[in-house]
């Protein structure tokens, strides 16, 4: 069971590095579904060996919102988005960015280091840092990506390396919150979504990084 | 059972918002009202439990509760929800004039969906469930960032909601690291007095890690420098009574909820808490009070002196003695009641003068002496001038700073106060003072607009006099939320 978990957090880390180094929109959407299916399979796996029931209702949430509801929503929302044929603006190169992304990797294992001193089984040594280097590079994806959707998708990926983490430090926290937070992560899918739209009906393009009208001169 | 009543109110207003009817009179009348029965019980739970012990009420099975701390932010936030609907009622019907009547319907249906999330946060018990409404909060309030759907309130909105997002998930893996070191000690209650007691058990590092995920994550939401960078571009970009609401209390929601884990800390050794809140506290004063000086645009001022009042508000609960505690609090209400007001009169300045730039409105006393007035006061008010209830807070952090030998800390704080309170006034001055360019002309201003500076300006300055004793008792019973 510990292995098919290494597996399942070993191609999680790849999707997320995938997410700061794929050059299109729709492939950036694909990578965060396979990412999703792969969190709710570690929630399986977890769920069966704590024979917990509770594991298996957050895989199937996962699977719900984030690898059907959301992409879905996306589509409809901004479909010409999705399919445009070209790459993703960025503000560093790809080949630096993967750099920076392995950088931070390892820096998620230092960060969490000290934890695994004390409370550690072995499904917490695999996800607890891979989940931790998910959230990091989510975050950097924000930073560097400097188009609405692959900000979205990078928030999204943050909030998945934080539940990738949590279903195995948190197995039991109350299931009200795991509902609330799906429901949150859909919120946040709905609302980036519309706000992109607007923006691209209002300032014609979703380059969110060249609005820089608001700043002190 | 008020608690639900508190949260359902909102949520029916904004139910009767969407509804249509001919005039348009049914959102703005039914938010004012329901806002102004929020305020009243919510009055009701803070004062009446008085003179009792300074406990916990407890509603709902638990997941509803309410002590000093929670009180205290429950009143600021509904004082200012009800002032600031007050004020929305002339200013955005005054601003979308000749729109659709769909547009103010939506404005008043957002309005009380974040009004519900901001008072939900003091009054949920379950951390885990805090954090989501601290989340809600930013959510529900991008698309009154981004109301003027203008392309700069839509940069607006788009930073606000990628940074705070950005924050809110890095506060995720806190809290659930900070609820994995509950499980290993034994206990089960996740709520904020459940960590307090378990805190000795937990172990030191899993307290130390979580806690820097939570400041980092919601430190971007309370404006923390760094990590302000979306701060004034939001807080001035929405229209001005959605402003007051941001500035005046999200911020201090979101220090809330960085304040409770203050006593959860307190056992860690060397105190690490206090240290860091003391930098992030002062790196925040000081950065906002230099930057405080080269703004064009007098949003972005009192925008700016919010990051100010933020770093205060910090250093001094990071100082660590009970009289600076009860300073940080009194902070906490000057500032919300001040802010607010202060945003009122910029929105009158910017309904009399059509312009956010500072250096396009001269002679506003003369052009229309109430925003003149108002904004005078404002800004004498939050620089920190007495009598006004800011100078009263600021005071008392000061001489607590002195009481308690942090000399250095205390000689910084007291610098950036001072070189704010010079950036404010030299702006402000300028703006209210002065020949006033041809052919201005001030149109009559709308009456609840008049009424709300008038109802808004009376906390500024009774604070500023004297604190009333329930009032006084409630931040006593709010300062032993700091454990100290």
């Amino acid at each position: 069971m510990a292995q098919l978990n290494a597996l399942a957090g070993g191609l999680f880390i790849l999707t997320v590095l995938g997410i700061v180094g794929v050059r299109q929109v729709i492939g950036c959407l694909r990578l965060f579904i396979v990412q999703s299916v792969l969190l709710a399979a570690s929630a399986l796996i977890l769920g069966i060996e704590h024979a917990s029931i509770h594991l298996f209702v957050v895989a199937g949430i996962t699977i719900g919102t984030k690898a059907l509801v959301i992409p879905w929503l996306l589509y409809h929302v901004l479909s010409h988005e999705i399919h445009a044929r070209r790459e993703i603006t960025q503000t560093l190169g790809i080949p630096t960015s993967l750099l920076i992304a392995a950088g931070l990797t390892m820096f998620a294992y230092f960060i969490v280091h000290p934890l695994l001193l004390v409370g550690s089984t072995p499904f917490v040594r695999i996800n607890l840092p891979i989940g931790m280097a998910g959230l990091l590079i989510g975050g950097y994806a924000i930073t560097v990506r400097r188009e609405a959707l692959p900000q979205l998708l990078g928030i999204l990926t943050m909030e998945n390396g934080a539940f990738m983490a949590g279903i195995a430090i948190a197995p039991d926290l109350p299931l009200i919150s795991e509902l609330a937070a799906a429901f949150d992560v859909l919120v946040i899918a709905l609302v980036i979504g519309l706000l992109t739209r607007s923006i691209h009906k209002r300032v014609g393009t979703t380059l969110v990084g060249e609005m820089a009208s608001l700043k002190e001169e | 059972m008020e608690f639900l009543i508190i949260l359902l109110i909102p949520v029916i207003a904004a139910a009767l918002s969407l509804r249509s009817d001919k005039k348009g009179n049914l959102a703005a009348g039914g938010t004012i009202i329901g806002t102004l029965a929020t305020f009243l019980l919510a009055m009701h739970v803070a004062f009446g439990s008085q003179p009792g012990a300074p406990g916990r009420t407890v509603a709902l099975g638990g997941w509803l509760s309410c002590d000093g701390l929670s009180a205290l932010i429950l009143l600021l936030v509904s004082f200012v929800g009800f002032t600031a609907s007050l004020f929305s009622w002339g200013y955005i019907g005054r601003t979308i004039s000749g729109d659709s009547l769909n547009r103010a319907r939506r404005y008043y249906t957002r309005y009380n969906l974040f009004l519900v999330s901001m008072l939900a946060v003091p009054l949920l018990s379950q951390v885990a469930l805090v954090w989501i409404a601290v989340e809600l909060t930013t959510l529900l309030s991008v698309f009154l960032v981004g109301f003027e759907n203008s392309p700069e309130a839509l940069e607006a909105a788009w930073k606000y909601v990628v940074l705070t997002c950005l924050g809110a998930a890095l506060a995720l893996i806190g809290v659930l690291i900070l609820y994995w070191g509950l499980r290993i000690s034994g206990a089960e209650n996740f709520t904020w007095p459940g960590l307090v007691l378990a805190a000795p058990k937990i172990p030191p590092v899993f307290l130390k890690i979580a806690f820097f995920f939570i400041l980092l994550g919601f430190g971007t939401k309370a404006g923390l420098v760094p990590l302000h960078t979306w701060l004034p571009d939001a807080h001035s970009q929405a229209p001005s009574p959605v402003c007051a609401l941001l500035s005046g209390v999200e911020t201090t929601t979101a220090l809330y909820v960085i304040i409770r884990l203050l006593p959860v800390l307190n056992g860690v050794p060397g105190r690490p808490v206090a240290t860091w809140f003391i930098t992030f506290g002062l790196i925040s004063a000081g950065a906002a009070a230099f930057l405080l000086l080269q703004v064009k645009d007098y949003k972005r001022l009192f925008a700016f002196s919010t990051i100010e009042h933020m770093g205060i508000i910090l250093v001094a609960a990071g100082l660590g003695s009970g009289a600076a505690h009860l300073g940080a609090l009194s902070q906490i209400l000057a500032h919300a009641v001040t802010k607010s007001f202060c945003f009122f009169a910029a929105g009158t300045a910017l309904l009399v003068s059509g312009t956010r730039d500072i250096s396009s409105v001269r002679g506003l006393i003369r052009i229309s002496p109430l925003a003149g007035i108002s904004l005078m006061i404002g800004g004498l008010a939050i620089a920190g001038a007495p009598p006004f209830a800011v100078f009263l807070s600021e005071f008392s952090i000061i001489k607590a700073g002195l009481g308690s030998e942090h000399y250095v800390i205390t000689g910084l704080l007291t610098l950036f106060i001072a070189i704010a309170f010079c950036g404010i006034m030299y702006q402000i001055n300028r703006m209210v003072f002065g020949r006033p360019s041809a052919g201005a002309e001030a149109s009559p201003l709308p009456a609840s607009v008049v009424v709300t500076l008038a109802l808004a300006v009376i906390p500024v300055v009774v604070l500023g006099l004297f604190i009333p004793s329930p009032l006084h008792h409630i931040l006593q019973s709010a300062a032993l939320a700091f454990g100290s």
